[in-house]
């Protein structure tokens, strides 16, 4: 205890022996500490929100579905239980939220044009949970029950169809019999998506009207269920499964959307490899500081030793002192990362590149996502790495010749 | 009972092209609460017998025995326990550490020994008001003088009462008044003590106050005396 209270008080005084060395060295570690973090909140952002916005198109973090209907998403491939089954079935089972829809292709058409969509039949009750269409965003309204008779479009796909609210369209599609099953709906509300294709590519119409016009009774193509956070789902999983009983296929959505399931686990994965690699860069000007530190004090390093120090304890006086510098550069970059974050935390508007980044699937509003987990692992590895890096100098301060060392010029 | 004894000690140092024996065949014995002066010119080797005697530097051949224990054999760890609780040091040059007070250097030793701090304190401001530096306690070497300095590390090296001082020209920086009390000082901690010293020295008057007197020529002992200290 004596010994390492001695080693911390040298340490600390010889860190500031060479103010502007230390500063600049600190300088370098509260930047690339700072860019660790920070530019992890951003990229967690950019992610979390690619999967949100990506599991509110599937939407749901489990889904059920016929064996067949992700290969041809048809009106033909129906969930093989009634819809009234399902809600006995799944009602009292607890879920955070779960639905029922009818989804299936369909071209809408109007007088000027018409479009490839994906028709959802849904039960707006329950959707408002689940949809990525906030119901009071909605230019005119949204559906208000199973039965309403009307549509809700997106804004793009309106404009592309030169129609409005209060104008009519018609909606075609197959019924199972493979005859042409359409409709004439009045475009009651125009919904604005985060993301643009969601406007062009998808339609809501009461699940009932739905199921009526395509002519399938009381079936439908789609159940889904929420769960807490979409990064677990096993207990949602595992309670659908038991209570489909075999009766359809069960998918998590992982396993619907492989891209943005493979994004989720190779996102941890990357943030390490981005942490190390700063910290490469830093450990050269780390490294080059203790050992000029050392070499500057190679006479009283071989006092200490000549006084009976043991070379463990220089060996150890060396590893505080660059530990001491890590901790405040850690310390002080880490804050002003959480700093950074909090003015943009509602969100950075980055419409300007909007276009580019709806290919990729993302929003035009970034939410930096600073996550404890990152700044753990930033602070970890940099210790760990930062102790590693400084065994070299403090090693060779350790063995040292003391009369060879105090006689040095 | 013998504080040192060297058994036919040979050290030998490469300058250039040219072998300078430091040590050649030196046998000495020194017995506990002797007081010896090792005199020689210029690498006539007294420092490094010095040095092979406080085990910071290993003999080519021959045996070091302190205390009655051989410590040429001993291992870095092994004779840095035995110099920081045997042997205490004061060196020609480059005595102080200069990130710390005089007090804090007097310290050192004894807070590398565990020794409590209150018992520390007092123990470092006793020594360095009796080596006569009462009120610098809080000065860094940086701010002292040679001679100052020079006392702090003597006050290092007694104020944990050694059996066996060694020191390498320790009236180097200082007048001839300051000198007179360091030497005083370590006569007193001789007799009273008992503790062993064994000071390298080109300076007349630090050798006048030793009980023996080693004189030394190219490595080899040429004299031998013991006398009557002043």
């Amino acid at each position: 205890m004596h010994a390492l209270a001695i080693l911390g008080r040298l340490a600390w005084r010889n860190l500031w022996r060479n103010h502007r060395r230390t500063q600049i060295m600190l300088l370098a570690i509260v930047l690339g500490t700072w860019a660790m973090i920070f530019m992890t909140a951003l990229m967690r952002g950019m992610v979390s929100q690619m999967i949100s916005d990506g599991i509110s198109a599937l939407p749901g973090h489990v889904q059920v579905h016929h064996p067949d209907y992700r290969d041809d998403p048809s009106v033909a491939n129906l969930i093989a239980l009634s819809d009234s089954d399902l809600a006995t079935r799944f009602g009292a089972a607890g879920f955070v939220q779960w639905a029922t829809r009818v989804r299936v292709p369909a071209v809408v058409t109007s007088e000027y044009d018409s479009r490839g969509v994906t028709l959802l039949g849904v039960d707006p009750s329950r959707e408002r949970d689940l949809t990525f269409v906030d119901y009071d965003n909605v230019e005119g309204r949204f559906l208000e029950s199973s039965d309403d008779t009307g549509i809700v479009i997106g804004r793009k796909l309106a404009a592309t169809l030169n129609t409005e609210v209060g104008k009519r369209i018609v909606l075609m599609s197959q019924d199972p019999d493979n005859e042409i099953a359409d409709r004439g709906f009045r475009v009651v509300g125009l919904f604005k998506a985060n993301i643009q294709s969601f406007e062009e590519n998808y339609v809501f119409a009461g699940k009932t009207t739905t199921q009526n016009m395509l002519r399938i009774g009381d079936q439908v193509s789609e159940l889904v269920v929420l769960g807490n956070d979409y990064r677990d789902i096993e207990t949602e999983y595992a309670k659908t499964v038991d209570l489909i009983g075999g009766a359809a296929q069960v998918k998590r959505w992982t396993e619907l959307d492989a891209y943005l399931g493979t994004m989720l686990n190779v996102m941890d994965g990357f943030v390490l490899v981005w942490i190390v690699v700063i910290f490469l860069a830093l450990s050269f000007g780390l490294v080059n500081t203790l050992v000029m530190a050392v070499f500057e004090r190679v006479r009283e390093i071989g006092l200490m030793l000549a006084l009976g120090m043991r070379p463990i304890y220089i060996l150890g006086q060396i590893v505080v002192e660059s530990l001491l510098l890590l901790a405040i550069g850690l310390a002080v970059g880490s804050a002003l990362a959480w700093a950074a974050v909090q003015p943009i935390k509602d969100g950075i508007d980055v419409s300007i590149v909007g276009e580019g980044m709806d290919m990729w699937g993302m929003s035009s509003v970034l939410y930096p996502e600073l996550l404890l987990r990152d700044v753990i692992l930033a602070n970890v590895v940099v210790l760990v790495l930062g102790f590693l890096a400084s065994l070299s100098p403090a090693w060779r301060a350790a063995h040292y010749e003391p009369i060879e060392a105090i006689t040095k010029v | 009972m013998t504080a040192v004894r060297c058994v036919d000690l040979c050290k030998t140092y490469r300058q250039g092209e040219e072998d300078i024996k430091a040590l050649d065949h030196v046998n000495i014995e020194i017995t506990e609460g002797g007081f010896v002066c090792l005199s020689a010119p210029s690498g006539g080797g007294k420092t490094t017998l010095l040095n092979a005697i406080g085990g910071l530097d290993r003999p080519d051949s021959g045996e070091v025995y302190v205390s009655g224990r051989r410590i040429d054999n001993l291992s870095k760890g092994e004779l840095a326990e035995l110099r920081l609780r045997h042997i205490g040091f004061v060196f020609q040059a480059f005595n102080l550490i200069p990130v710390l007070t005089a007090r804090e250097n007097v310290e050192f030793v004894m807070q590398v020994q565990g020794v409590p701090n209150r018992e520390r304190q007092q123990k470092a401001i006793e020594i360095l008001e009796e080596v006569g530096l009462a009120g610098l306690e809080d000065r860094r070497p940086a701010d002292m003088s040679g001679g100052q300095q020079q006392r702090v590390a003597v006050a290092r090296a007694i104020v944990s009462r050694p059996a066996l001082v060694l020191a390498d020209e320790p009236t180097a920086n200082l007048d001839s008044k300051t000198s007179d009390g360091l030497m005083e000082l370590f006569r007193e901690l001789n007799d009273h003590h008992g503790t062993t010293f064994v000071i390298a020295t080109h300076d007349k008057r630090v050798m006048s106050y030793a009980k023996r007197l080693v004189r030394m020529l190219d490595g080899r002992i040429v004299e031998d005396i013991k006398q009557d200290a002043m």
